[in-house]
């Protein structure tokens, strides 16, 4: 099972199984493994680094 | 009108949305480009087809300053029920046809009157400053997380040839508002004709950059199908070259007034937002958060209901998915003097809103006089450092200048 993460901003989701589609991330793709420079895609306003873990 | 009732722990919350159905200004304004050809076609006399103008810029200042500004908030624990009604979202979706009617109607008048070449004039222009604010109507459709909604800007902004917007205000302006590096934050010391040639092929480079890495990573070519700033284009293609067909060659600068009057409305509403400011760059090398002082605010009442709440701009950047009917004002932001309509035509004389503006965005309680803490042009830091740097040891330039502002505020 992977692991979800949540935009504190907006509550945007990414759930690493899923991955998103839209901008690129196969599913299974690690949310570690995204890029630095990784902006919520639905806000932009919060980085990577802002991200928190939810239950999956 | 509308209540909404929230039974909490501390007892029960109720608030009536006041502006509810004032939003359908915000409807019916994208079609304002009719009500001069209205005027010309029961006159007869083209000089009607300046009243859209007169609207704008004449009467919308003065209703900003008659009517004055509204400080109401919805309470927090009602956000949640207010952006869950889906009258609001209606409204928004509903402007888009109609700035295709304002479009279509314009085009149609220009194109079969035989007027005379300052006729097409009015029209082209009139019809560009309606389908700017489709610009905004994309703008607050594009924000929002439902696909209808997305797929809804992308057309709206095909009207004004623009389709590039979305993808460059939410994933790069949004990321960069208020630093140097962002092409769509004016500063210091800048006019608006100088930043227009900054803001607006900065505007595409960025957009089509980001849609790029986008595409990169889905193994797709920049030029595929997928490119959504090459769909919108393509509506816009569409639209256009059957205008062109239909009323002849009188189109071609008909159309380019259009679109440039409308990429215009964008580049002052840009240029006005957040004139001169700066965040701080952090330990890390980040930026520091935007926070509510990064941009400029208006309450007032008459173009914030034409504009989707635009105005309140602040908390538009804190939580850009947040729905207009919802967007708060906070006390102790930057704040303009009038609303955009009037201080759009302000921005068009340079030396006029930097004696306007300068002092006013020095007197900000976060940058107290120090122009460090301004975006200033570059080439003009040297000149606007010697003017307003304090001296040593004494209240500097700037510190007077502020202090004056503040006195004459009081």
């Amino acid at each position: 099972m992977g692991k979800v993460f949540q935009c504190p901003d907006c509550g945007y989701q990414y759930d690493e199984d899923l991955g998103d589609e839209h901008e690129g991330y196969a599913p299974g793709t690690a949310f570690e493994s995204l890029s630095d420079d990784f902006v919520c895609p639905d806000c932009s306003v919060r980085y990577k680094e802002d991200f928190e873990e939810v239950a999956s | 009108m509308k209540q909404y009732t929230l039974a909490t722990n501390s007892g029960e919350i109720t608030y009536t949305d006041r502006k509810r159905y004032l939003w359908l200004a915000s409807l019916f304004y994208a079609l304002f480009p009719f009500v001069g050809i209205g005027a010309h076609a029961l006159s007869g006399n083209e000089l009607w087809l300046a009243l859209p103008l007169f609207i704008a810029y004449g009467m919308g200042p003065v209703l900003d300053w008659w009517l004055g500004e509204d400080e109401n908030n919805p309470p927090e624990e009602i956000v949640p029920l207010l952006e869950e009604d889906p009258y609001y979202r209606t409204l928004t979706m509903l402007t888009v046809p109609l700035h295709f009617a304002s479009l279509l109607g314009a085009a149609y008048w220009a194109g079969t009157q035989n007027l005379s070449w300052w006729g097409v004039l009015l029209l082209a222009v009139s019809a560009g400053i309606a389908n700017g604010l489709g610009i905004n109507t994309g703008h607050e459709l594009g924000h929002k997380k439902t696909q209808l909604e997305r797929n809804l800007a992308k057309i709206v902004l095909a009207v004004p040839a623009y389709g590039h917007f979305c993808i460059e205000h939410n994933r790069g302006h949004h990321r960069d508002v208020a630093t140097p590096e962002d092409p769509a934050s004016s500063r210091m010391g800048e006019s608006i004709y100088k930043f227009a040639r900054r803001e607006i092929p900065g505007a595409f480079r960025r957009a089509w950059a980001v849609e790029d890495e986008r595409l990169t990573r889905k193994g797709l070519s920049v030029w595929s199908w997928e490119n959504e700033i090459l769909q919108s284009y393509a509506v816009t293609f569409a639209v256009q070259i059957s205008l062109i067909a239909a009323f002849g060659w009188i189109m071609l600068p008909f159309l380019a007034i259009h679109n440039f009057l409308a990429w215009w409305q964008l580049t002052s509403a840009n240029y006005v937002e957040h004139y001169g400011l700066l965040r701080q760059k952090e330990a890390s090398g980040r930026y520091e958060r935007c926070q509510p002082h990064h941009s400029w605010n208006s309450n007032h009442k008459y173009t914030n209901l034409v504009l989707f709440h635009l105005e309140r701009h602040s908390d538009h950047h804190a939580h850009p998915t947040r729905r207009y009917q919802s967007l708060r004002n906070f006390e102790d932001v930057p704040r303009l003097p009038n609303g955009y309509n009037g201080m759009f035509p302000l921005a068009y004389v340079p030396p006029l809103w930097f004696k306007v503006m300068d002092p006013r965005l020095l007197a900000l309680p976060h940058i107290d006089g120090d122009i460090t803490k301004v975006n200033v042009d570059p080439d003009e830091k040297e000149r606007l450092y010697e003017k307003y740097a304090p001296a040593a040891g004494s209240d500097g330039g700037a510190e007077n200048e502020a202090e004056e502002l503040t006195n004459e505020a009081a």
